[in-house]
């Protein structure tokens, strides 16, 4: 388990320990200021994250080591900005935990450093047993990577906010929109993991909901070898378009395939000429490193001059928690889970996140409600909700399970 | 011979007064054009190319030049009201979107979205004087009537800054909803009506104690409330009343001025952003960015009475008699 402390980590070993050392002379540094300027609050943000290689088809896909966690650390900067006129001080602290590592120890860790809000990029089976260890505590946790429905529905915990979308979610908002371009006949490719299987429900349950059918279902197994090869072109050439074969008249290709073995193969291999969509092509994600409407562009310019990397869902889920803690730290001075909590479910908050309207939270899960931007990798395509896709409280709930079909029950969670 | 005549005295009249007419200036975010309408006739009577995404724009306190902030060069360009062309430039920093001019026409303050900074700049020599650290994502500038206090809010940090403009040091900080867009001072300073356009409100802040005293809401049937982001604000020479653009909600609310309730919702084009009236107060102009249009209210009936078609997302507007 490392533990690392400080406004800004590195990403190395050695980087990390430098900083360790000069967090711990600045830490000093403010001990001496705080016996000055007693009045400061200190509002102390764990983040959990789990290591380990996630790779992908593309060079361009694959995860920097401080996904996730830059965007806290950019977050923790423009609370700091605000705090400067409040006296309040954000500081992150950052554990990461190798596979075998237990969450629970490592929440002991962070409650015993006095943190109580601690940011979660964990699996779903790890998060449960970080959220439930937490309890005990006091702790709340923000959940910015693991996108499973069930963590809202039948395994939500009442400590637990999520800034990620779920994959209901991302299914919806692609789905309203090749609803709305009338390509409604989708062949629906699945990858053979657990995850892909996940996403594939949730599209299913989308083109049922809105209309769309699904003409044909492809599973590609995964059969294990590297997914770069020095002569692996020549293949994919061939094999994609023959895998894609015979399948019955289409409007749009797709593809749940989060374990990304296949999806970014298919456009332009595919044995007729139609579009991609789902985990390659037309994309569903909470944030695109191209972003650049409703103000977004500002926020991409800080996070590049800070980071000399553009910015991915997993930081913008990550910033959005962070600045939800900030926000209840700024209206109400909450400090603690129990404050942050409270705000955060009242009608007084609104989260500002450069997706042109307000998020607020879904007060039946604690899931945020958010448009899910459509990206093909360059621009933001789209954005749903989209227009005609009506709700009797708020369009952004038309997109993943609404109130009357949630599993989810708070009071009786063991949250 | 009557015609030679006529045509002379319509010629001498035109160039005795080439520019009376009251002209309305539009920036046209996407064409990155400013269109210039004559408020007699209601027409749009020139194009001027600027640089690149024209956002804020003003009229200098002279009137000789109108100032517009193009964003993606960096930097603010002046139109020459004679000629309507583009004649110089001023160092505003990176990424200017919005700015004030102090009453005396020589300073020139720009909020820099990407530094958190706001700019000093002499108009005169067109040279940065210096900048005050404010909060995350600077933007609307204004400044009292008094010619003391400068104000700026910042949209992520979510406040409005007081600087103090002789030592040019913030005096308080005054917190508002989300995303705060655009300050505007009552004429008499007694008020300072702040919009948030994501919290969908206007803060209503008491200048002397620094506090929120009201929070104006909008509730429009049949609209959901994401859709009612309160952006621009234009208060009324007698204070009476309020014009607030919900952009999105393609409507402007009505606000009484001394009980700060909404009296009416005027329908307007799509996505509302910024206005300014005439300098008679009979007609408020509105920029509709998504219809790329221009909306004119008048203002004692409180009624649209006509839209005008500019160039693509019109974003600011900035009106004056020269």
């Amino acid at each position: 388990m490392e533990v690392a402390w400080g406004f800004r980590g590195g990403t190395t070993p050695r980087e990390r320990s430098l900083i360790r050392t000069l967090l711990v002379a600045a830490a000093l540094c403010l001990l001496a200021q705080d016996a000055r300027a007693a009045e400061t609050t200190d509002i102390k943000i764990g983040y959990l994250r789990q290591g380990g290689a996630r790779t992908a088809i593309s060079l361009l896909d694959i995860p920097t080591a401080n996904d996730g966690v830059a965007g806290a650390k950019l977050a923790i900067d423009d609370n700091n900005t605000t705090g400067r006129f409040l006296n309040q001080r954000f500081t992150l602290q950052e554990i990461e935990l190798k596979e075998e590592d237990d969450p629970a120890a490592a929440v002991g860790t962070l409650a015993e450093h006095g943190v109580s809000l601690v940011l979660a990029d964990l699996p779903a089976v790890a998060l449960i047993r970080a959220a439930d260890a937490g309890r005990a505590r006091g702790l709340l946790l923000f959940n910015v990577g693991a996108i499973d429905d069930r963590l809202r529905e039948q395994d939500c915990r009442a400590n637990v906010i999520h800034t990620a979308p779920t994959r209901s979610m991302l299914a919806d908002g692609l789905a309203q929109y090749l609803v709305w371009k009338q390509w409604r006949k989708w062949l629906l490719v699945v990858g053979s993991h657990e995850a892909d299987k996940l996403f594939a429900e949730a599209l299913r349950r989308a083109a049922k909901r809105f209309g769309a059918t699904i003409v044909q279902e492809k599973v590609f197994e995964d059969t294990g070898g590297a997914r770069r090869t020095d002569s692996g072109l020549t293949q994919i050439q061939s094999q994609i378009p023959l895998f894609m074969q015979s399948a019955p008249e289409h409007d749009v290709v797709v593809a749940a395939d989060e374990s990304q073995v296949f999806a970014t193969y298919l456009p332009y291999r595919t044995w007729l000429p139609r579009p991609v969509a789902g985990s390659a092509g037309l994309m569903p994600t909470s944030w695109d490193s191209s972003h650049d409407q409703w103000g977004a562009n500002q926020l991409q310019n800080r996070f590049v001059a800070l980071f000399h990397r553009r910015m991915t869902a997993r930081d913008m889920q990550a910033w959005m928690a962070a600045r939800m803690i900030g926000e209840a730290a700024a209206h109400q001075h909450a400090a603690d889970a129990t404050q942050t909590l409270d705000f955060l479910k009242s009608p007084a908050f609104a989260l500002a996140a450069f997706k042109g309207q307000r998020l607020t939270l879904r007060e039946w899960n604690l899931q945020l409600r958010q448009p899910i931007l459509l990206s093909d990798g360059r621009v933001t395509v789209s954005a749903s909700p989209q227009p005609g896709f009506l709700h009797q409280f708020s369009e952004l709930d038309t997109l993943g399970v609404d109130r009357p079909e949630t599993k989810c029950r708070l009071d009786a969670s063991k949250g | 011979m009557w015609r030679g005549v006529l045509l002379g005295t319509v010629i001498a009249l035109g160039l005795a007064q080439p520019a009376a007419a009251v002209m309305a200036y539009v920036s046209n975010e996407k064409s990155n054009t400013v269109s210039v309408i004559d408020t007699d006739k209601w027409q749009v009577v020139k194009t001027i190319k600027v640089g690149q995404r024209p956002r804020g724009i003003a009229f200098t306190k002279d009137e000789k030049y109108v100032l517009v902030a193009v964003g993606d060069d960096d930097t603010i360009q002046m139109i020459d009201t004679k000629t309507q062309e583009v004649a110089d430039t001023l160092p505003s920093g990176p990424d200017p979107e919005l700015f004030v001019e102090d009453p005396g026409g020589k300073l020139l303050y720009v909020a820099n979205e990407n530094d958190n900074t706001v700019t000093v700049i002499d108009i005169e020599k067109r040279t940065q004087l210096g900048a005050v650290q404010v909060g995350v994502e600077p933007e609307g500038m204004e400044i009292s009537p008094d010619g003391k206090i400068l104000i700026n809010t910042s949209e992520t940090t979510n406040m409005a800054h007081f600087i103090d403009l002789a030592s040019r040091k913030i005096v308080a900080n005054v917190l508002v909803d989300s995303r705060p867009r655009f300050a505007a001072f009552k004429p008499d300073g007694s008020e300072l009506w702040v919009s948030s356009e994501i919290g969908g409100t206007v803060s209503v802040i008491d200048p002397v104690r620094h506090a929120v005293k009201k929070k104006v809401t909008f509730a429009i049937p049949g609209l959901r409330a994401e859709a009612i982001q309160p952006v621009g604000i234009s208060i009324a020479g007698d204070g009476k009343k309020g014009f607030i653009a919900l952009g999105p909600a393609n409507r402007v609310a009505v606000v009484d001025g001394a009980t700060h309730d909404v009296i009416k919702y005027l329908l307007v084009g799509q996505r509302v952003w910024h206005m300014a009236f005439t300098p008679d107060e009979k007609y408020l102009l509105t920029t509709n960015g998504v219809s790329n249009d221009v909306s004119i209210i008048d203002v004692t009936a409180l009624k649209v009475i006509k839209t005008i078609q500019v160039g693509e997302l019109p974003w600011g507007v900035t009106i004056a008699r020269h």
